[in-house]
This record gives C-alpha cells, sequence and structure tokens, in this order.
C-alpha cells in the first residue's frame, strides 16, 4: 500500500517534471516565432539561415541579429524575471497578490524614469541612452528597500510590508501623475510609452545585464525551494522544521528586488506577468517549489514571449506596447484556468 | 539532568503582560503532561515559548541544554511542534508537507525523505491521505497531517496545541494512544487540551495554568478537585471516582465569582 502510494507519488513527480520540460519547449517555440514575426516579412527559412550564421544579406542579419533577437529575448528574460519575483514575493509575504506590481516596485520605476524624461535629472557619469533605466532601476530598488526598512522598523509579519507597499504604490503613482502634469508635450509622450511598457528599445547590453541578475538569482532561489514550500504551512510550522524565516525572508526579497528592478527598469511597466506566471504554475504542477519555481519562471518567458509576437501582430502594421498585451493576452488564460478549477 | 525544564517563562504582548515569571517543573521522559487552563491563560504562548518560536524572557532546558542557545536546525531535531491548525489553502499534498517537515531544514536524501514521510503517514492510519491535496482535506483530517509533521524527525520533545480539536471520537483515541505510545519510548510529550475528561484519562501530569502562573500542578487526581475548578475556571464541579481509579469532572452550572 505505502509503495504504491510511493510509486504513485514519485510518478507525480515526474509528470510535474515533464510539464516544466513542455514549458521550457513552448517558452522556446515562442521565442522563434517571436523572431520570426515583424513587418520586415522574412521568411522562416531566411531568419533561421541567418540566425545559425549561414549566408544571407546584410540587412537581414541586422534586422535579425540586432533587432529582432535582442527584443525577443529580452522579452523572455524580462517575463521570466517578473515570473520568478512574483512567486518567491507570493511565498513570502504569505500573499496571494504580491508581486513587483502591487508592491509599488514598477510605479515606482516609472516615477525614477519620469524623473529621468521630465526633470533631466539623472545618474552621473551614465550614457545618455541608459539614463532612464538607470533612474528606474535605481527607484525601484530603493522603494524596495525602503520598504524593507519600514518593515523592520515597524516590526510585524508581511502584512505590514503589503500595506506599506500598497502605499508606496499610491504614494509613487500621485508623484508620477504631478510629473505629467508639469511635463511638456514631448516628454509626457515619452513617458506615457514608457509607462505602458515597451520592448522596442532593448538592446544587447540591457538583454545581458538581466541576463547575468537572473542567472545569479536563479541557483539561490533553487536552493531555498524546500524552505520557501515550508513557509507555505505557516511561519510556525517553517520555524520548528528547522528554518531561519526571517532570513529566509530577507533574502528573498533582496534577491527578488534585484529581479524586479532590473526587469521594470528595461523594460517599463509590464503588469499580471508577476502574478499571473506563478498562478498558472500553481495550477499546473501545485505548490513544492522544487517544481513550482522553474514553472513560473517557464510560464512567465512563455507568457512574455507570446505577447512579444503578438504586439507585433495584432492590429497589422502597428507595435502596441507590450505591457497592454500581456493584460489582453493572459487574463483570458488567466480566467479560464480559475474557471476550470484547481487540476490536483 | 534529564527533561524538560522552564524556569521564569515571561511573555508579553504589547503592554499586556501574557505570562509572568511562569515555572514549570521538571518534566520526566516517559510522561504526557497536559497544559490546561481557561482561555487567554497563556497555554499556546507557553506551548510557542518552550518551542522557541516565540520571544520570551526566561529559560526553557531540555536534558540540561538551554533551548535558546541551542542552534536552530540541532532544536528542529529535537523538538516537533503541531500548531493548533494548518493553513487551509494550500495545495501541497499531504505526503509533501512532511517531507518538507523532514528536508526544509536539514540536508536528507529524497529517497530517505520520501520513505519516513510516507511510514509516518501510514503508521498514523492516513496513508491513503498521502496524494491529497491540504485544501481537499477535512479539519481532524489536516490534524492529523500536522502531527505526522511534528513526529517525522522523531524528536525527543513534542509539543501539542489543542491536538484533538478537530478530531472525532475514534481519531481522539488513536492521537492519544499515539502519543501514550511515543512517551512510552522515551519522549516528553506536552499538549494543551481543554477537555478535562481527555485530560484526565491520559495525562500522567496536569498543568493548571491561571493568571500568568502555574496554578497547580500534579497528577490529575491532584489538580482536578472541585476547589481547584472553581478557582481557575469558576465553575462548579462534581468530581467523581469510576472504576479503574478513573476520575471523572461533572459541570454542574456556573459558580458566583467569590
Amino acid at each position: 500500500m505505502s509503495d504504491a502510494t510511493l510509486q504513485l507519488y514519485h510518478r507525480q513527480g515526474r509528470r510535474n517534471a515533464l510539464l516544466v520540460g513542455v514549458l521550457g519547449l513552448a517558452a522556446l517555440a515562442a521565442l522563434l516565432l517571436d523572431l520570426v514575426t515583424g513587418p520586415a516579412g522574412l521568411p522562416l527559412a531566411e531568419t533561421l539561415r541567418a540566425l545559425t550564421g549561414g549566408e544571407v544579406a546584410r540587412g537581414t542579419r541586422v534586422i535579425v541579429w540586432d533587432v529582432r533577437l535582442p527584443v525577443a529575448c529580452m522579452a523572455l528574460l524580462v517575463g521570466a524575471a517578473l515570473a520568478l519575483a512574483g512567486a518567491e514575493m507570493q511565498t513570502v509575504l504569505e500573499n496571494p497578490l504580491a508581486e513587483p506590481f502591487t508592491l509599488g516596485v514598477s510605479s515606482s520605476a516609472a516615477l525614477g524614469a519620469a524623473v529621468a524624461i521630465v526633470l533631466g535629472l539623472t545618474l552621473p557619469g551614465l550614457p545618455a541612452v541608459w539614463s532612464v533605466s538607470g533612474n528606474a532601476f535605481l527607484f525601484a530598488l530603493g522603494a524596495l528597500a525602503l520598504l524593507q526598512l519600514l518593515g523592520r522598523i515597524r516590526g510585524g509579519g508581511p502584512e505590514v510590508l503589503i500595506l506599506f507597499g500598497v502605499a508606496l504604490n499610491f504614494t509613487a503613482a500621485a508623484l508620477l501623475s504631478l510629473l505629467q502634469f508639469v511635463a511638456s508635450a514631448d516628454a509626457l509622450q515619452q513617458l506615457v510609452f514608457w509607462t505602458m511598457g515597451s520592448l522596442a528599445s532593448a538592446q544587447w547590453p540591457g538583454v545581458v545585464m538581466i541576463g547575468v541578475v537572473l542567472a545569479l538569482a536563479v541557483p539561490f532561489s533553487f536552493r531555498a525551494a524546500w524552505k520557501l514550500t515550508a513557509l507555505r504551512l505557516g511561519e510556525d510550522q517553517a520555524k520548528s522544521f528547522g528554518v531561519d524565516v526571517a532570513g529566509l525572508r530577507r533574502w528573498t526579497l533582496l534577491r527578488v528586488s534585484l529581479l524586479a528592478a532590473s526587469a521594470v527598469s528595461m523594460v517599463g511597466v509590464i503588469g499580471f506577468v508577476g502574478l499571473a506566471g506563478p498562478h498558472i504554475a500553481r495550477m499546473l504542477v501545485g505548490e513544492n517549489h522544487r517544481v513550482f519555481l522553474p514553472a513560473s519562471i517557464l510560464t512567465g518567458a512563455l507568457v512574455m514571449s507570446l505577447a512579444s509576437t503578438l504586439s507585433k501582430t495584432l492590429v497589422p502594421g502597428v507595435l502596441l506596447p507590450v505591457g497592454l498585451v500581456t493584460s489582453l493576452i493572459g487574463l483570458p488564460i488567466f480566467f479560464a484556468l480559475i474557471l476550470r478549477g484547481r487540476r490536483r | 539532568m534529564q527533561g524538560l525544564l522552564a524556569r521564569g517563562i515571561s511573555v508579553r504582548y504589547g503592554t499586556r503582560s501574557v505570562l509572568e515569571g511562569l515555572d514549570l517543573p521538571l518534566l520526566r521522559p516517559g510522561e504526557v503532561t497536559v497544559l490546561a487552563g481557561p482561555n487567554a491563560a497563556g497555554k499556546s504562548t507557553l506551548l510557542r515559548a518552550i518551542a522557541q518560536l516565540q520571544p520570551h524572557g526566561g529559560q526553557v532546558f531540555l536534558d540540561g541544554q538551554e533551548l535558546s542557545h541551542t542552534p536552530m536546525r540541532d532544536r528542529a531535531r529535537l523538538i516537533g511542534f503541531m500548531p493548533q491548525s494548518l493553513p487551509s489553502s494550500s495545495s501541497l499534498v499531504a505526503l509533501e508537507s512532511v517531507i518538507a517537515a523532514l528536508r526544509a531544514g536539514d540536508t536528507l536524501g529524497a529517497r530517505q525523505a520520501d520513505a519516513t514521510a510516507m511510514a509516518v503517514l501510514d503508521k498514523l492510519g492516513i496513508g491513503a491521505l498521502a496524494l491529497e491535496p491540504l485544501s481537499a482535506l477535512s479539519g481532524g483530517q489536516r490534524q492529523m497531517v500536522s502531527l505526522a509533521q511534528a513526529i517525522v524527525r522523531d524528536p525527543r520533545l513534542l509539543l501539542l496545541d489543542e491536538p484533538t480539536s478537530a478530531l472525532d471520537l475514534a481519531r481522539q483515541v488513536r492521537l492519544l494512544s499515539e502519543l501514550r505510545r511515543l512517551a512510552g519510548e522515551g519522549r516528553i510529550v506536552v499538549a494543551v487540551l481543554h477537555d478535562l475528561a481527555l485530560a484526565a484519562q491520559w495525562a500522567d501530569r496536569i498543568v493548571l495554568i491561571h493568571g500568568g502562573h502555574t496554578h497547580a500542578e500534579g497528577a490529575p487526581e491532584q489538580v482536578l478537585t472541585p476547589q481547584l475548578l472553581a478557582e481557575v475556571y469558576g465553575v462548579e464541579a462534581r468530581v467523581e471516582r469510576c472504576s479503574h481509579g478513573r476520575i471523572m469532572v461533572l459541570i454542574d452550572g456556573e459558580h458566583a465569582p467569590a
């Protein structure tokens, strides 16, 4: 009886691993799809030849390598980073609504961007192309640091952090409105586009940067998987299992702060992925973080990659802000999954 | 010195003092001790303080070792804690949650952890629930899973907060006889129980907590007396002796507070 149950449990484990693999393949397929769509109308074979270093026209190579590939990679990485950040935030703050967006990280980044665009205040020594992203990164990280500091001063549990996060969100939004109010027409347009979230300005250095942050964060996240799983049973339980809950919270929040700040500073405000990525993953594979975290990362990457493709094709000849599209395609999937109920 | 000793335990919530220098007698291995007392007497707080889940004044010694100085990981091997309830929203399956109890604080191999966790569920008679999500279990079933999480690390000290509150009659007996068996193997078992009839039947020792102090302690027949029950609960009670030397507490009604 118990052997049979264990076998069944291990079979479920393999099924979940397989699901994660399928999500990974789907994300790769979405990346390819993203690469072959675009206004230049390159045929698939031509694109693939350019990718594999084959003989193609110089213009084709430039389009594929310098325009489409950084955008497609950025979409994938930003989706992965936001979903991982959301997944870990939801667990350590014990709240299913926690994500970079709801905690004010995104609006703080937008405020940072506005300070650069409208007031022209930027970090000294940073090249001009990086000034907006640099400010956004600084403000996003600052918001999360402030959040942790306030939480530390006030004491108390994660609900305090969430309340501060919501307050921060509104504060940043109000200040952003103020800047929009005083902005020139040009600056206002630039700012509005930034806050809608856009992949169009993705460049290789940015892709590399977010890739490095992700590569640094992921091993630590995976190492903490059982600790995070234990935290789903309540703080007392995790502590009695031998988990240093305060330390786990602190390190996890530091990790996801870096992830969220880099993602948001690169592409602007993109809601939904950080919230829905983890929820979709949870419905697919459950809450054991050893599969839940990879599944969240890949779901986020997949959703964002599909959104990038759709942003080019939804309205022919128009590149929609990707932040709008994530909500447009993500919401129906999300509703469908909620309505269908849990699979397990 | 073998056993659990608590000295001068104090806990404050804000300005409200819950425990004021509470002392516990030496609780020896092999004994089942029941903490009883009115609501808000601080029983759960005391349990959490002993488990080092609650900042507190005073000292707790387990086999002569002061627990607040014991590294967290070692403490997790020494103490099993069963909370009043598990969150009902988790989609973790029962078996996974018990494996987490083994692997979250320790570097235990997957095979060994899986088999150990499954064996504990079987021993408690809930092997059939192993693959059910916690959210799909009843309150009583979750309580049994929670017991499995508490005992799976084979701890020396077992602390249980109202372990029978959601259990039916059969499961109450199952859980309490399991506690007796665990104590019989040389463990120290401390449980908060509200049901004085259960306490009288299963405990070696009852500690009555009232007003932030230990009001009385001793064998059930020493503690469950009409006078002590009136002092602590403010109810008028009769204590009857049945066959086999068992005692029964019969509550007649409210006692006019003095």
